[in-house]
């Protein structure tokens, strides 16, 4: 792991990312959403890709607009339907995008044992549902488990509040959510972030993402409406 | 209590029934309305999945922070000794048994207890299940809110859910806008009625032997 890259633009972070990548993107529902890289990842091209997110977009913007452009082969995710998720809901219908569900604390767990090294683990979460079908159950101390994988990412891309100067990262409120899980479980993880502060600034105790996770960096505005972007 | 009860009159109730101190989720929907009642001296811990101990109530006007949601992605508040953490650890919690209390809605719950929340099973229906299988099989106690009929009048507490189910035998308190039932190893027991008998309430549900 080489030293975290600070480039220019969020086009120039994402340019790498090849078709067919499996692409972890932050957030819940709005919060923690990294619009910016979202929005870099359209403007660059790749295609065929696997989104795994909480959500599947909202209106007609960010993963909603990367469904559109028809570069979404696959979503996983635990809440695709939300009242403005109408891009996905469509795609779906038509069969045009493959959907794998996954309860949510399963999701953030099996990208948590893909960021740990685990290779598989027993899981209480979904046993006797139609999510438990195809799915080994094992017995422990009486009770059912459900045989889960880990899930890796090509790309992370994430939205954090502050990053130093050699990439540690501090998260802000609920916007933390999948990110610091999301920052260990991916071959290159890209955060958008909305002040770089200098070396030494962060209180060590205090950092949540530590920068061995973290390839690129970009400073993004923040929003209108107050919050991390 | 007169009846049938409105859900923020359940709300109320349900509120009542949560020990003072508890750890306590209230998922997304009219669940969340328990908030409202909850003594804010009786101490009561919210968590919200999406990262946050010690939730506040819904945020209004300047206070709205878009960092700041809860589960149903709604604007809420942070009490003063509040926590964030990812969501990893944050089902963790809710998996390793940690948190007291969760109150979910329903479309079936079952005699046994089966939970059915997340899925109508109906053709050209989109799955969204979020935390709810997490949540079933988390919380110490279950408790369901939901309204006994549907709007045909059909019973939503039946033998068997016909429903896709959330969780197995995890529900232990199903509070309903005409009556609260415990779950017990022996099926529902009514525990109390709100505006009908309970002997009326057997006529309409189909369990041999429901009694108070």
């Amino acid at each position: 792991m080489s030293k975290t890259q600070f480039p220019d633009s969020a086009l120039e972070a994402v340019a790498d990312t090849p078709d067919g990548a499996t692409v972890l993107v932050g957030g819940f529902g709005l919060a923690g959403m990294p619009a910016e890289l979202i929005d870099a990842l359209i403007e660059q091209g790749a295609r065929d890709l696997t989104i795994v997110c909480n959500n599947a977009g909202n209106g007609e913007t960010g993963l909603a607009a990367l469904l559109q452009a028809g570069r979404v082969r696959k979503v996983i995710c635990s809440f695709p339907r939300q009242s403005d998720s109408y891009v996905f809901d469509e795609l779906y219908r038509a069969g045009k995008v493959e959907l794998e569900l996954v309860p949510q604390g399963n999701l953030a767990e099996r990208m948590r044992a893909a960021g740990a090294g685990i290779g598989a683990f027993y899981c209480p979460t979904g046993v006797g549902t139609p999510l438990a079908e195809g799915k080994e159950t094992r017995v422990i101390g009486g009770r059912s488990y459900l045989l889960e994988y880990p899930l890796h990412g090509d790309v992370a891309l994430i939205s954090a509040f502050r990053a130093d100067q050699l990439g540690n990262l501090v998260y802000r409120k609920t916007a933390r959510n999948f990110g610091p899980v999301m920052a260990t479980a991916a071959r290159t993880v890209i955060a958008q972030v909305t002040e770089v502060v200098p070396t030494g600034s962060l209180d060590p105790e205090a950092v949540v993402t530590p920068r061995i996770y973290v390839d690129r960096v970009v400073r993004v505005a923040p929003r209108d409406s107050g919050g991390t972007r | 209590m007169s009846g049938p009860l409105t859900m923020d009159e359940l709300a109320a109730v349900i509120a009542h029934d949560i020990p003072a101190g508890s750890f306590v989720n209230l998922g997304i929907g009219h669940p969340t309305k328990v908030a409202d009642h909850l003594p804010p001296e009786n101490g009561v811990v919210l968590h919200t999945e999406n990262g946050m101990l010690g939730m506040g109530p819904t945020a209004t006007g300047a206070a709205v922070d878009p960092d700041l949601t809860n589960a149903g992605k709604v604007p809420v508040t942070e009490l003063p000794g509040a926590a964030y953490f990812d969501h990893a650890s944050s089902f963790a919690m809710m998996r390793g048994g940690h948190l007291d209390f969760c109150v979910l809605g329903a479309y079936q719950v079952s005699a046994g207890g089966d939970l059915a929340n997340w899925h109508t099973g109906a053709a050209g229906d989109i799955p969204a299940v979020g935390g709810a299988m997490d949540l079933a099989i988390g919380a110490k106690s279950v408790f369901v809110m939901m309204s006994l009929f549907t709007r045909g009048g059909t019973p939503k507490l039946v033998p068997r859910c016909t429903y896709p189910l959330t969780g197995v035998g995890c529900v232990s308190r199903v509070y309903t806008d005409l009556a609260v039932f415990d779950i017990t190893p022996d099926g529902p027991r009514i525990d109390r009625t709100f505006g009908v008998s309970a002997a009326e309430l057997a006529q309409r549900l189909v369990f041999p032997g429901l009694a108070g």
